[in-house]
């Protein structure tokens, strides 16, 4: 792909694009809907086509839900460019695409999109029948003055109203495996957890369960807990994708809670798209073998080969995402044993770039002193994988580059909220659920940019 | 012919000196740097002897080429002057008429000017220098605009992946400055509409100095009284209302070498050539500029209004901003001038408040200063950014030596100003975020490019207690970093003083 252009071609370019659109509006205005029957005939049955056939599901034997492979994480909601604010239409119409090819495992929490994200998802699925899909949320009392009884119930109550349900599906311990210290603190010594088995009891939680980020110290506690029967785990939601499981525990966690035969959940197949975004000869890989299918595809179909997972949660912001995913899901291809190979191989390959673990989760913000992280680090990673990193002063593209670096972070993220701002407070390590160590990365990110700026005039 | 070569050489000019003022990327400077250097008062203010004599050898022999051809003020005002003339339809004829010499009013205002220059009223002089006028109405009225544009283009490169336009941020830099440039462009516009060149005539310095010495020059407008049948075609069509066409004669003192009259004359009795008697009693114009003391009077255009402070809330959501409160502009004691400025005295004495440095200033440190006897001066403040170590762009830019260039090597000039010593910085006890908000922080000594911060325990009997900043005021430059990347708002714990006298550490 090439990115940097300069500017005589920029605005050749822009007279070639105005032509070319004055020249389809005016073949549409002519020929009606012929233009589109053209790009209907030009697309194989490929990576273009709308999705067909049926959605694989997965039976969950603890209640006997019947659940779809793909699920929806309602994490990434896309915004309104005008406003700012959730983009409710389209999430409509997102959630009416879902369902309509058979998608019925929707995943929110209070904490996410500011807040916003239960009220939107629960509008647009109040729109069909409560017995066509399943609503999961978490009790996401992160802050301190959250964590006591009394405001962690008022937050669990407030799930029911703003997703305007009268009982929940699947009910999450928001991502738990900090600490023992943490974890005892927010659910057992305030009560909350028993709480929780009462309410499960009044049916107003259908399945209990938790997220897990974290080492396996407080995973073997909490299995242990199983085991001996103080608490029931109907479900677990892990963090698990084919790099992961190479140089993460998912491989762990997986093989204890099939052995306990506890159903999984996952999340982050794609590591918040960073296994979509990947640099060119790393598609090539993929596309290769598959020439019609996405890498996501891959990333997909891998977890789906894996029997006791329940479904595979994606937030998926845009209708292509989500026509992607049901094309890989409807229904479910699992990978071969040559496929699973193939795809080690790309993991190696994708291992070897240096971009930093950010998902894009936005669990850091906001950053008490403005600061936009995620938006600093996938803007860096963009670079990493576009092999477009001003890394060599000698090379003969550094001064370009150097430019393009510079213009697009000042684009991307607004002068106040750039990494030099960050006065290393700390308050987001806790939060992030990949242990990025952030202000670490922020400086070292300020300080290369300070070496571009200082190398010009 | 002579007009045709007038007209092209003046547009070169004019082209040259607006894109200078315009461009806020440093391309122009590289291109026609050399243009604003050769303006008559930067150069006299900078004693740049060679600039002066070749402009002053030039008028004495070819007349006042350089109102005509390289001040960018008498050509704007040639331009409206000319669009006023396709306006007047019913003056085909011409509309201008022949006016004696007002001397006695040209010789006061280059008094008044040159007493206001040796007694250090900048303002005065600025208002009335044609080059700063210019320079005020471009960065001022122009610039934004030119800006905008640039961004709506930005904009665009930025929708088709490309990096051939950058935005940059838009703001008034002084409000009293803009009045002037707005007042100064009107009178201006009015004077050239209706009478032409009346400003440089009767009121510009520069005018008055360069009409003292193209009064008897080598070359100028003669009118042949063998061929001119007196139709008064000249005179009705000369902009400085220097022909007397009744007496054949042409007030050298006030003619800008505009030939117009010569394609106007249908009888080919107007020449543009040498004396019969040559004379060779020419007037010196050199200023000998002493050395005005005067303390510089303070920069007051704090706004201050009281905001409350940015207190670190707890999350309880995922995603969002936290609001970002700007920063505001502080009241300094002493002002703060750019490195090259050498001192306060020395910015003052040769300042012609052209805002070149401000229009080319790409960190938005650079504004004019408000105040009443600095007026239009460039001051630094670091609510908007700070003096990087990479740039020299103001030192390289200033025609009047207000602003000496470092070095002729960029990257030793990157590295003495890097040394050069133009505030120090203070810390505000009350406004310290380990203090405010218990949180670690240390921003200030993490960016100095200097390092003459130490970050040290709040309680010096607890080596663990948070920590706070210590500067080493010998290290310190004032570039402001520290100020700028503070996150204590709307007021920096940490902010720069100027001092007088620049030095090198």
């Amino acid at each position: 792909m090439e990115k940097n252009i300069d500017r005589r071609e920029f605005l050749k370019r822009m007279g070639a694009g105005a032509a070319v659109i004055g020249a389809t509006s005016a073949l549409n205005s002519c020929s009606g809907g012929a233009g589109y029957a053209m790009i209907e005939n030009i697309d194989p049955a490929g990576s273009g086509t709308k999705p067909i056939g049926d959605m694989t599901y997965r039976i969950n034997h603890e209640c006997g839900d019947k659940v779809s492979i793909l699920g929806y994480g309602c994490m990434r909601w896309p915004n309104d460019p005008k406003t700012g604010v959730i983009d409710q239409e389209t999430v409509n119409r997102l959630v009416d695409t879902a369902i309509e090819h058979g998608v019925n495992y929707f995943d929110t929490s209070p904490a996410y999109l500011r807040g916003l994200s239960e009220r939107s998802t629960g509008i647009a699925l109040k729109r069909h029948p409560r017995d066509k899909y399943f609503i999961a949320t978490k009790l996401s009392n992160f802050a301190e003055q959250q964590k006591s009884r009394e405001a962690s119930i008022a937050l669990y109550n407030k799930s029911f109203t703003e997703l305007q349900v009268d009982y929940i599906d699947y009910m999450l311990l928001h991502s738990i495996g900090g600490s023992m210290e943490d974890f005892n603190k927010r659910y057992i010594r305030n009560g909350i957890l028993d709480f929780l088995v009462g309410e499960k009891k009044k049916g107003k939680i259908r399945n209990l369960g938790f997220s897990y980020h974290g080492d396996n110290m407080v995973f073997d506690h909490v299995m242990k807990m199983h085991d001996e029967g103080q608490y029931h785990w109907d479900f677990v939601q892990i963090q698990m994708n084919y790099v992961d499981w190479i140089t993460g525990n998912c491989r762990y966690l997986y093989e204890e809670l099939t052995k306990r035969n506890i159903p999984i959940i996952i999340m982050e197949p794609l590591l918040g798209g960073r296994l979509s975004k990947l640099p060119n000869h790393v598609i090539a890989h993929f596309k290769q073998r598959r020439p019609n299918d996405s890498a996501a595809s891959w990333a997909f179909r891998f977890l789906g080969t894996y029997p006791n997972i329940l479904t595979v949660l994606s937030g998926m912001t845009y209708m292509e995402h989500l026509e992607d995913n049901l094309r890989t899901y409807c229904p479910l291809e699992p990978l071969t044993d040559g496929d699973m190979k193939y795809l080690e191989e790309a993991a190696h390959l994708i291992l070897k770039y240096p971009t930093i673990p950010c998902n894009d989760c936005k669990y850091c913000m906001p950053c008490p002193y403005g600061l936009d992280i995620p938006g600093i680090l996938l803007h860096y990673n963009k670079f990493v994988n576009e092999g477009t990193m001003p890394n060599e002063q000698g090379d003969e593209n550094y001064k370009r580059l150097r430019r393009n670096y510079l213009i697009s972070y000042n684009r991307t993220i607004p002068a106040l909220r750039q990494a030099d701002h960050c006065i290393h407070c700390n308050a987001c390590l806790s939060h992030c659920p990949q242990k990025i160590n952030i202000p670490q990365e922020l400086e070292k990110i300020g300080n290369f940019i300070e070496q571009l700026k200082r190398e010009g005039r | 012919m002579l007009k045709k070569l007038r007209v092209a050489l003046a547009s070169v000019f004019l082209l040259g000196l607006t894109w200078l003022f315009l461009d806020f990327t440093g391309t122009a400077q590289l291109w026609f740097g050399w243009m604003a250097k050769l303006q008559f008062l930067p150069a006299v203010l900078a004693v740049n002897v060679g600039v002066v004599v070749l402009l002053v050898a030039l008028t004495i022999i070819f007349g006042r080429i350089y109102c005509s051809v390289i001040c960018p003020l008498g050509v704007f005002q040639d331009i409206v002057s000319w669009i006023s003339a396709k306006a007047h339809t019913k003056q085909k004829a011409g509309r201008f008429n022949y006016s004696p010499n007002h001397k006695i009013l040209r010789i006061s205002v280059l008094v008044v000017f040159v007493i206001a220059l040796l007694a250090g009223a900048g303002s005065f002089v600025q208002i009335l220098a044609p080059y700063s006028a210019f320079g005020r109405m471009v960065t001022m009225l122009l610039q934004p605009l030119y800006m905008l544009a640039n961004n709506f283009f930005a904009y665009l490169a930025e929708r088709y992946d490309s990096y051939a336009f950058y935005s940059v941020n838009v703001w008034m830099r002084s409000l009293p400055v803009l009045i002037i440039a707005s007042v100064t462009f009107v009178v201006l516009v009015i004077l050239a509409w209706m009478h032409g060149r009346t400003y440089c005539n009767n009121i510009c310095p520069v005018g008055t100095v360069l009409g003292a010495l193209s009064h008897r020059s080598l070359f100028g407008i003669r009118i042949d009284e063998t061929k001119c049948n007196g139709c008064s075609l000249c005179s009705r069509n000369c902009k400085a209302a220097a022909i007397d066409f009744k007496n054949h004669k042409v007030d050298l003192s006030r003619c800008v070498d505009c030939f117009d009259c010569i394609e106007k004359c249908k009888k080919q009795a107007i020449t543009y050539s040498l004396a019969k008697k040559p004379s060779g009693n020419v007037t010196s114009s050199a200023k000998d500029i002493k050395q005005p003391t005067r303390r510089a009077f303070l920069t007051a255009t704090a706004a201050v209004t009281v905001g409350a402070a940015l207190k670190a809330q707890e999350k309880t959501t995922d995603g969002g901003f936290a609001a970002i409160l700007d920063k505001e502009v502080i009241k300094r004691q002493t002002k703060i001038v750019p490195p090259g400025a050498i001192s306060l005295r020395n910015m003052a004495q040769h300042c012609t408040g052209c805002q070149l440095c401000v229009s080319e200033c790409p960190n938005g440190v650079l504004r004019p200063s408000g105040g009443l006897l600095d007026m239009m001066q460039p001051v630094a403040s670091y609510e908007r950014g700070y003096c990087r170590p990479e740039c020299t762009r103001c030192s390289d830019v200033c025609p009047a030596g207000a602003i000496k260039p470092f070095a002729a090597d960029h990257e030793e000039a990157k590295a003495i100003k890097a040394s050069t010593k133009i505030g120090r910085a203070v810390w505000v006890e009350k406004n310290c975020i380990p203090l405010t908000d218990g949180k670690n922080c240390g921003n200030c000594a993490r960016h100095c490019p200097s390092g003459a911060i130490t970050m040290v325990p709040s309680d010096p009997n607890n080596p663990k207690s948070l920590k706070i900043p210590v500067v080493n005021d010998e290290q310190c430059i004032g570039c402001g970093a520290c100020e700028n990347l503070c996150p204590a708002r709307p007021f920096s714990a940490i902010y720069v003083e100027g001092i007088e006298v620049h030095r090198t550490l």
